[in-house]
């Protein structure tokens, strides 16, 4: 069976001492090849031996990216049973990515979530009494990335993407319908505006490309999350971590509606801060979004910061709140000490046993015993960020630049003097690509643009 | 009274475009056949508009050909007008349209068919289907009381269940052109456990030649060189002389008339039930959709030589008589028109065909086959080829022989029936270009080379044309090598026949198939600097150019279609209950229940199924191998090609 060749990081997204890139599939040795230089320079990879490790260099064209150890294991002695190459390269998250990215721009493409389990799967490597853990994977994977493509995309970027797809669908629409019923519908003169229309949606993607954080259409770093009853002094604490006023502060129960997220460095740990509105049941419907959204958020969070207002007793939020964190990374402030306490750390390690601090948002107390506590969890590894997101990343940065690719190859059709017919294809194809951005599949929707957009025959 | 009983292999019901191929293709094929009709005169009738062919249609009538069907060759006996549509653009949509002689071509394909061995026609209306106890069936019932066994039978039964006419407010419980409907089979369907939908369509009004002035309106002229649709048809024989068609324009007042009348329109007023099709909408949805605009085109369209009567293409419609009258009057050269008959709606009984399997076989009453409009599709190309899949399968049945399934990279049948049977129908279902994914592969000019090695094995199409496409098929490949191989100096006379032709002079010398690439050069021009060009055919010439001018589109379909290919040769099995997978999403497990696709390809375009699902598919048959070795062997899953 041939087999398109998958990449994606091995080894998890923490600051550990190496890293591993896994490449598998035919070209997994021809793309090496392309990318490996050994010392003295003339070390051909694909005629290695199997089974051996190679120390070198990865290139992208003449940009040295990392000093690396490759490993080199011939079909069918791997995991996959496929053509398989590892790349050992050093541990730092940004090194892995730039080397993941230079082997998918030298012809390999990002691993479906779970693919290298379920390819090793289906050739028959892995026993059968697994199946069900390998379905489990690429499930969760799966619903990962599902999540991320419709709830995690940053800003506004879900909307731009769809309007550069409802630009595409509607020349696609255009010409079809020309095509369908040519007596009713001329093409005179259209390759001159679908040109400029091309155009213009390139530099939309081109933009997408460039403003989001090269590509980036997901956080990347540890998601963690500020939970607390209403005006327990998550947004204050929030406040402090980013050193600026960005969360409505009041001493109104309930002002954070919705849940602000926002990206913060701690020692080089990159952290997704997201507060959320207080959970506690209530009757407002726009604030009960934003609860919803927080439980939501908890259950994907990687590190937890409760926030306990200990000049109030513990009450049924509170108790809610601490059963839902039993069993995750969490950290407990006591905050508002500097008023009178009513709530003890002995009452609070009653319900959940996790590591206290005595905090003051109004005069910094704690805030470095925080960092600290937060550095140090990272570093034993106790917090990990989903490595998922790196891959889905890249995926979706591949994707816009499929998408560009593919309007390109228009632009060229159009210069060449093709058919139109032809220029359908690859507006098709950017289409596609841009829908896997967003999670979206193409189903019925240009029958239903054309008949909805243009007036057929008979 | 004792009733009538006899004995036949295959029983067809209805002798419309579906039944005809249907019919055809099991008598053909040695076995003894009744094909059953409410009028012998009304065999293959053109009710709507008076063509074969168009965008995509004219596709498939060069499939059925290539099958061995018979469409193909009927309307190049018949056809009166001939254009090759979108010549323009890509050889990819390219497409035939015919306008027919409607009555010829009723009386042709009656001829035929009545000429067939092993084909028995007989006028009656069947109202039953008989079963045995496994649901399996074992003959039909007509409502004279007669019973005809049969091994298989095949419902082609059109817009005629339970049909009724609307125009305006006055409804007939007729089918097309006042015949009798078939009021009594849809109650024995549904006691079969079928589920049933409702259509409409509709048809605009036939009017006389004489009470219209062509001078008001754009005269349409056919090609000069006429391409005949059939594969056997010598080409020197339809170069006839042809009829025009005349372009004409509604305008202001006629849309304002069909405003003022909405009320009166059985549509608008909720008289009709049933679902129509958003791609040959009525005149009064056009108005009513595209307000914006202001004028509509309609085409005026011989019915035959024979015949006064003239089609008003564009201008269907379901408004009382009157209403019809007055803006039909509106149109240039129209405004004296005398209508012959009205333009109608017509609503009709068909099959959510999700119950169908991919041969067109009904999932749950084995033997039971169906095509055409009854299968929730439109139009006469549509049914044809939906009837000769239909006939085909059930002799290969009854042959014990594995059916013919077309897939979506051989052939536009294979999208449509594909189509048909895996996604949601809500309206009546028309073939398009656009629904083709690989449509630079399925071009009508390569119909015979894609289909013929098929249509020979099924037995449709003879030794000696399988042999003749074969040769083709090594003459093509021959010279598309010498292309490639040929070189071309930068000569005087190569530059100045480059000059002449608009085309950039050569720095140095390249080869012809990088000549033939040029937008502004084709293969048959380059011939006086080629000067070894062996004597080849036009249809062996045609391809050669075709296929080195886009080779780079056509790698690529390719290569999109071995990927596309692999998930197809996974097979499920069938009548399998998806609950048994583990993990599988509940909105999957029922579609997957109800749907039993063929294959993961399949599977996977069943919307509700998502990719995850596919994937749990695919590790639950890894894990079948050990589980159940017996049925997992049966769906040659994991033979695949390399």
């Amino acid at each position: 069976m041939k087999t398109d060749t998958i990449a994606a990081i091995a080894t998890a997204m923490s600051p550990s001492g190496i890293g591993i890139i896994r490449l598998s599939g035919e070209e997994a040795f021809s793309i090496v090849d392309k990318i490996y230089r050994s010392k003295s320079g003339n070390k051909k990879l694909s005629e290695c031996e199997s089974h051996t490790i190679h120390y070198g260099y990865i290139y992208d064209g003449d940009t040295l990216i990392d000093e690396v150890m490759v490993l080199l294991m011939k079909a069918p002695r791997s995991y996959t049973t496929e053509d398989t190459v590892e790349i050992d390269c050093h541990g730092g998250v940004f090194v892995m990515k730039r080397i993941l990215e230079t082997v998918i721009k030298y012809g390999a493409r990002p691993a479906e979530p779970g693919e290298f389990t379920k390819r090793a799967f289906l050739n028959g490597r892995i026993d059968l009494t697994q199946a069900e853990s390998v379905i489990d994977v690429i499930n969760s994977k799966n619903d990962f990335a599902l999540r991320s493509s419709t709830q995690q995309l940053r800003g506004t970027l879900k909307q731009d993407v769809k309007e550069v797809r409802d630009k595409i669908i509607h020349e696609i629409a255009f010409i079809e319908s020309a095509l369908d019923d040519p007596e009713h519908i001329s093409l005179e003169g259209y390759p001159e505006s679908l040109s400029s229309i091309v155009m213009e949606q390139i530099a939309h993607v081109d933009k997408l490309l460039a403003n989001s954080d090269n590509g980036r259409m997901l956080k990347e770093g540890i998601m963690t999350v500020i939970v607390g009853k209403p005006n327990a002094g998550k947004s204050s604490l929030l406040n402090q971590m980013m050193g600026e006023e960005r969360a409505i502060v009041t001493d109104i129960a309930g002002t954070t509606r919705d849940v602000l997220e926002e990206q913060i460095q701690l020692g080089g740990i990159t952290l997704n801060i997201v507060d959320t509105a207080g959970i506690r049941d209530t009757e407002d419907i726009v604030e009960k979004i934003g609860v919803d959204k927080a439980k939501d958020y908890l259950s994907k969070a990687d590190l937890i910061i409760y926030v306990v207002d200990s000049s109030v007793a513990l009450e049924e939020n509170d108790y809610e709140i601490m059963e839902l964190l039993q069993d995750r990374q969490a950290i407990v402030l006591l905050n508002k000490t500097d008023l009178e306490s009513v709530v003890t750390e002995e009452e609070v390690r009653n319900h959940l046993d996790k590591k206290m601090i005595a905090f003051s948002a109004k005069d910094s107390t704690g805030m470095e015993e925080l960092e600290e506590t937060i550095k140090d969890m990272f570093f034993k590894g106790e917090v990990s960020f989903n490595d998922e997101v790196i891959i889905t990343n890249i995926r979706q940065k591949n994707s816009l630049q499929e998408a560009k690719n593919s309007l390109n190859l228009v632009l060229r059709s159009i210069e060449d003097a093709m058919p139109e017919d032809f220029y359908s294809i690859d507006l098709m194809n950017a289409y596609e690509s841009l829908g896997n951005i967003i999670g979206e599949s193409v189903e019925d929707d240009l029958v239903n643009e054309i008949f909805s957009k243009f007036c057929m025959g008979k | 009274m004792p009733a009538i009983q006899e004995n036949y292999d295959v029983c067809v019901v209805g002798a419309g475009h579906a039944g005809c191929e249907a019919a055809l293709a099991c008598a053909r094929l040695g076995l003894e056949t009744i094909i059953f009709t409410v009028s012998v005169d009304s065999i293959a009738l053109m009710p709507c508009n008076p063509n074969i062919g168009g965008s995509s249609k004219g596709h498939l009538v060069r499939e059925i050909d290539a099958l061995g069907g018979e469409m193909g060759k009927n309307i190049d006996k018949t056809f009166i007008q001939s254009k090759m549509l979108n010549k323009s653009k890509g050889p990819a949509v390219h497409s035939l349209r015919a306008q027919a002689d409607k009555a010829e071509y009723s009386k042709q394909m009656r001829k035929t068919m009545q000429n067939t061995d092993h084909l028995t026609i007989r006028q009656a209306e069947v109202s039953e289907i008989i079963t045995n106890d496994k649901n399996e069936i074992t003959g039909v019932k007509t409502v004279s009381g007669g019973t005809y066994f049969c091994k298989a039978a095949i419902l082609c039964t059109g817009t005629y269940l339970r049909a009724r006419c609307l125009t305006g407010e006055m409804i007939t419980h007729t089918g097309p052109n006042g015949l009798q409907a078939a009021n009594h089979l849809t109650d024995s369907l549904i006691a079969h456990g079928i589920e049933m939908y409702r259509f409409k369509t509709g048809t605009p009004a036939r009017v006389d030649k004489r009470s219209l002035d062509f001078s008001k309106m754009q005269e349409q002229v056919g090609d000069e060189r006429v391409v005949p649709f059939s594969f056997t048809t010598n080409p020197d024989d339809v170069q006839i002389d042809q009829v025009s068609c005349w372009l004409t324009y509604t305008n202001p007042k006629t849309h304002e008339i069909i405003r003022n009348n909405l009320d009166r329109s059985p549509i608008y007023a909720g008289i009709i039930e049933g679902t129509g099709p958003r791609y040959c909408p009525s005149i009064e949805d056009k108005v009513v959709k595209f307000a914006e605009k202001d004028r509509h085109q309609i085409f005026i369209e011989p019915e035959g030589l024979d015949t006064n009567e003239m089609y008003v293409g564009g201008m269907s419609s379901s408004l009382p008589e009157d209403v019809q009258h007055a803006m039909y009057r509106t149109l240039p050269g129209l405004e004296n028109v005398k209508i012959v008959r009205n333009a109608y709606a017509i609503e009709y009984d068909c099959i959510n065909p999700n119950q169908l399997y991919a041969s067109l076989e009904f999932k749950n009453v084995p033997g039971l086959f169906s095509g055409g409009q009854f299968n929730g599709s439109s139009g006469y190309e549509e049914a044809a080829c939906q009837g000769l899949i239909a006939g085909i399968n059930a002799a290969m049945k009854i042959q014990g022989k594995e059916p013919l399934i077309l897939d979506r990279s051989e052939a536009y049948i294979g999208v449509l029936i594909d189509d048909l049977v895996t996604k949601e129908t809500h309206e009546p279902y028309r073939m398009m270009t656009s629904r083709a994914e690989y449509r630079l592969l399925l071009r009508q000019d390569n119909a015979d080379l894609r289909l013929s090695k098929k249509g020979y094995e099924v037995g449709l199409i003879s030794e000696e044309r399988y042999n003749w496409v074969c040769e083709k098929e090594q003459l093509i490949e021959e010279e598309i090598k010498r292309c490639h191989e040929v070189r071309i100096g930068a000569s005087k006379e190569v530059q100045e026949f480059l000059e002449e032709h608009d085309s950039i002079p050569l720095n140095t010398g390249t080869t012809l198939a990088e000549l033939i690439r040029r937008p502004e050069l084709e293969y048959d021009m380059l011939a006086p600097i080629d000067l070894e060009r062996p004597e080849l055919s036009y249809e062996v010439t045609e391809q050669v150019n075709i296929l080195i001018k886009y080779d780079g589109y056509i790698k690529r379909q390719i290569k999109q279609v071995e990927q596309f290919k692999r998930l197809e040769k996974k097979k499920l099995p069938q009548n399998f209950d998806y609950n048994e997978v583990a993990s599988l999403r509940i909105e999957a497990v029922q579609k997957l229940n109800q749907l039993q696709p063929l294959s993961i390809g399949q599977a996977s375009r069943i919307s509700g199924v998502s990719p995850a699902d596919i994937s749990v598919l695919l590790v639950y048959l890894e894990q079948l191998k050990y589980l159940n070795p017996d049925l997992f062997s049966k769906l040659n899953v994991g033979k695949e090609e390399d």
